[in-house]
């Protein structure tokens, strides 16, 4: 206050062009790798494929395919931002699924079938909030056993078996909400499912409250440094119980994303999906000590997966070379990070 | 046994050590003793090898003694008792006593080997009673620190350095504790001895050395020396004008704790007024932090009362912050600010509410915001986006201190906001100290830093062993007073 006032420039020493090319890689990094893997099978696929892998009709399948891994990683996204895990996305999204089934095969209204399947969703987000808040237990623990409650439930609720609905009961934007066909409308609009732009909307959502809310800012605060936040009076307590309902709700999202694809409900198709979330994030450049990630790293990351998915089947490369590839990739892209972190250190 | 000549040691610009000669010999305890921030701690990280001396020589055994690192340091006789100490909490006493030097044939640990060798050192020590099998994360602290010092003399030390080794201990282990250190000085083990607690020093110790300042300022042989004599050489500086003053009145009562009671304070009663500038003091472990953070609702009270206005406090972080109460954490790194997440961020944490409308920021507005404290507070950054880490640690503070501004707290809570920044900033801050009381603020300034607490504060009280000692009105103080309160174990 004494001091004359003027903000003095000073540049970290030695290291500027290093840390800043390293800042370029932080936010783009993960879009430059899925062009780099669309490039790369666009070029390997006109060589030795047929040619089908770029055309419109392919990249309505991986953006269909993607659309439901995208949203629940966004969830996901925000879990581990906040310095949490979320290891029952995957069970909890069937059960979504599940409730839908049921519910639409009971009868029950349009309305009151998706406030019920995105209920479920919340409360399961919610459980999770409030066992990892109250009890204070790690939540890579307390998912790793909501996960298997939630299954549990979900097979109570399905009898057992898998859950057949009468197409005439499913509506019509259910239906198409991840159809691979053209809509009917046509024009200067891009030819693609409602549910992609569904999710394209999510992504906004979910950016701008990251970036310009103050839940936003409490996520980041809380999982860079948890006494801080307390220190600075954040209601610590709420807001995990809030971004675990929010994640719960986009984990619904995913159940009738794929219930639209497959129009049956089965509860032991959810296992092992939230690995696939979480690799969205990680891939994306989302650190799992929280703090960190971000939405266009996320949605890059599904879209990674999903186009290794889509270009190795164009190739005819066997579904265990795909398996493997996003094993590599997942670790190189956390190595790169770690390399990156240290490097900023220094 | 080892000798240290001349030893000069700076970081940065700060000089911690200038010229130290330093000398313990087989079966002598020598006392090490000066105020926080006296050099202490840089100079037993020169003798475990943490940091090379920039000047001077050291020898030991008489051979030059130049350790490469603390293992270096370890493997040549130097060993360390600290404060906290590091055992596998999971382990067994004798895993972990051999640990890194396990008795084994081509990998198969021979037990049997072992067990002799650790019975045999917990017999040297004089407590076979110890169970090898125990693991040591259910031992008491002082049994743990036994495990230590076996450990150390596994590993054939010829000099042990105890760092405050009392400091968490119960009195029954004190007491077991000079048993063995006498134990092992008859040995033949050279040993220092690192406290503040004259009575204790004097219970062990034959010959003690005042550090201050980074320079050996007196010592000599303990029987010779009155407590006062040794208080003086602690603390016998001369206050300059370094510590800026703002002429400021102080109106009624504020904040007031009643026999506020937690995990270490204990029973703790004080007043704070409007405009009053009250300093705490007390040495490592006296319960000052611990105080505040109780205050502030960040431990748990067991007992007790703390009421703002004449209004009970709820102890929650969040109720405290909204009620006017604010807190700037000793520990910067861990506690005080999220160090990956930028200046904006950790200045606008506590109240975000002046630069959001239904939850919604307005970025461009906090971003005025920030710049405007950072331009007030003359924070050295690029932008106000650059991330807090990256900043130095005066830098740092200003953030720290310009964040429960912005918040704008009645009451300040300040734990150390002087350590570890460059003269100037601390006298920024003196100042800041000062306008703020004189805008009618009331400051509640802990500090282990004597000088600075006589020259800025109003009133002066003094913690011992989680205790509230003694208040008085800051003149009707004097450095010494404050010391020998504190030392004190009553």
């Amino acid at each position: 206050m004494n001091e004359p006032s003027n903000v003095v420039v000073e540049l970290p020493s030695g290291h500027s062009v290093r840390t800043r090319l390293w800042r370029i890689l932080d936010s783009f990094g993960p879009l430059l790798a899925l062009a780099l893997v669309v490039v790369g099978f666009t070029i390997a696929d006109n060589i030795w494929g047929q040619g089908r892998f770029a055309e419109m009709r392919n990249v309505r399948v991986i953006l269909v395919l993607t659309a439901p891994v995208a949203v629940a990683a966004l969830g996901m996204t925000m879990v581990i931002i906040a310095g949490g895990i979320d290891l029952s996305a995957g069970t909890a999204s069937t059960l979504c699924a599940t409730v839908l089934a049921c519910s639409l095969s009971a009868g029950y209204s349009v309305p009151v079938v998706i406030a019920m399947t995105l209920l479920t969703g919340a409360a399961c987000g919610l459980t999770n909030g409030l066992l990892i808040g109250s009890l204070r237990i790690p939540p890579f623990i307390v998912t790793l056993g909501t996960m298997t409650i939630f299954l549990g439930l979900a097979k109570q609720l399905a009898k057992g078996s898998t859950v057949f609905v009468d197409r005439k009961l499913i509506p019509n934007w259910l239906l198409n909400l991840s159809s691979t066909m053209p809509p009917d409308w046509h024009g200067w609009f891009p030819n693609i499912a409602i549910g992609v732009w569904l999710a394209l909307g999510v992504a906004v959502l979910v950016a701008v409250l990251l970036r310009c809310t103050v839940l936003g800012r409490y996520l980041f605060a809380i999982g860079s440094n948890e006494s801080t936040a307390r220190l600075c009076g954040v209601n610590v307590l709420g807001v995990k119980l809030l971004v675990y309902a929010l994640a719960g709700l986009l984990v619904a999202l995913a159940g009738i994303y794929s219930f639209s694809l497959v129009k049956i409900a089965n509860p032991t198709e959810g296992i092992g999906k939230e690995l696939k979330f979480i690799a969205a994030v990680v891939i994306g450049g989302g650190s799992l000590s929280g703090g960190r990630g971000t939405v266009l790293g996320t949605l890059a990351g599904a879209a990674i997966m999903g186009v290794i998915a889509s270009g190795c089947d164009q190739l005819e490369i066997q579904n265990s070379t795909q398996d493997i590839m996003i094993g590599i990739i997942i670790i190189a892209a956390v190595t790169l990070d770690q390399y990156r972190q240290r490097s900023m250190q220094r | 046994m080892l000798v240290m000549q001349g030893v000069c040691k700076s970081f940065g610009a700060t000089q911690a050590l200038s010229e130290v000669s330093f000398s313990v010999s087989p079966g002598e305890v020598v006392a090490l003793i000066g105020e926080n921030g006296a050099g202490k701690s840089t100079l037993m990280k020169l003798l475990s090898g943490a940091h090379l001396p920039d000047d001077g020589s050291m020898q030991l055994a008489g051979r030059p003694y130049r350790p490469m690192g603390p293992n270096d340091a370890r493997r040549q006789g130097i060993a360390m008792i600290y404060q906290e100490l590091n055992l596998a909490k999971d382990l067994s006493v004798e895993d972990n006593l051999m640990l890194g030097r396990e008795k084994h044939r081509w990998g198969w640990v021979s037990r049997k080997e072992q067990r002799k060798k650790v019975v045999e050192i917990l017999e040297l020590i004089g407590h076979p009673d110890l169970s090898p099998t125990r693991l040591v994360g259910q031992l008491s602290i002082g049994a743990q620190q036994l495990v230590e010092i076996a450990r150390a003399l596994l590993s054939d030390a010829k000099v042990m350095i105890f760092d405050e080794p009392t400091s968490s201990l119960p009195k029954k282990d004190v007491d077991r504790l000079f048993a063995i250190i006498d134990r092992l000085r008859q040995q033949g083990i050279a040993i220092v001895y690192i406290s503040h607690f004259l009575e204790e020093i004097r219970r062990i110790a034959s010959r003690f050395v005042v550090l201050r300042d980074g320079q050996v300022v007196g010592g000599g042989p303990m029987e010779s020396t009155s407590d006062p004599e040794i208080v003086t050489m602690m603390a016998g500086r001369s206050v300059e004008n370094q510590f800026p003053k703002v002429p400021h009145s102080i109106g009624v009562p504020v904040l007031r704790t009643q026999r506020l009671t937690g995990r270490v304070p204990s029973d703790v009663s004080l007043e704070l007024r409007k405009g009053e500038i009250f300093g705490l003091f007390g040495l490592v472990g006296a319960g000052r932090t611990e105080t505040l953070r109780q205050i502030f609702g960040l431990d748990k009270t067991l007992f007790g009362t703390v009421e703002l206005a004449d209004e009970r406090l709820r102890s929650t972080p969040r109720h405290c912050l909204r009620a006017g109460l604010g807190l700037v954490s000793e520990d910067r790194k861990t506690e005080g600010l999220a160090q990956n997440l930028s200046i904006a961020d950790n200045l606008t944490l506590s109240d975000l509410s002046p630069v959001s409308r239904f939850g919604v920021l307005h970025l461009s507005k906090r971003t005025r915001v920030v710049r405007e404290w950072m331009q007030r507070m003359s924070v050295k950054a690029r932008s106000s986006e650059q991330s807090i880490g990256e900043l130095s640690g005066g830098n740092q503070q200003k953030v720290a201190i310009a964040r429960v501004l912005h918040q704008n707290a009645e009451v300040l809570l300040l734990d150390e906001p002087t350590r570890g920044i460059d003269v100037r900033t601390k006298a920024d801050i003196y100042q800041w100290i000062g306008e703020l009381a004189a805008t009618g603020k009331s400051i509640l300034f802990v500090s282990s830093y004597l000088p600075e607490l006589v020259a800025v504060c109003d009133t002066i009280g003094v913690m011992a062993k989680g205790r509230l000692r003694e208040v008085r009105a800051a003149d009707a103080w004097t450095e010494q007073d404050i010391l020998s309160v504190a030392v004190s174990n009553e």
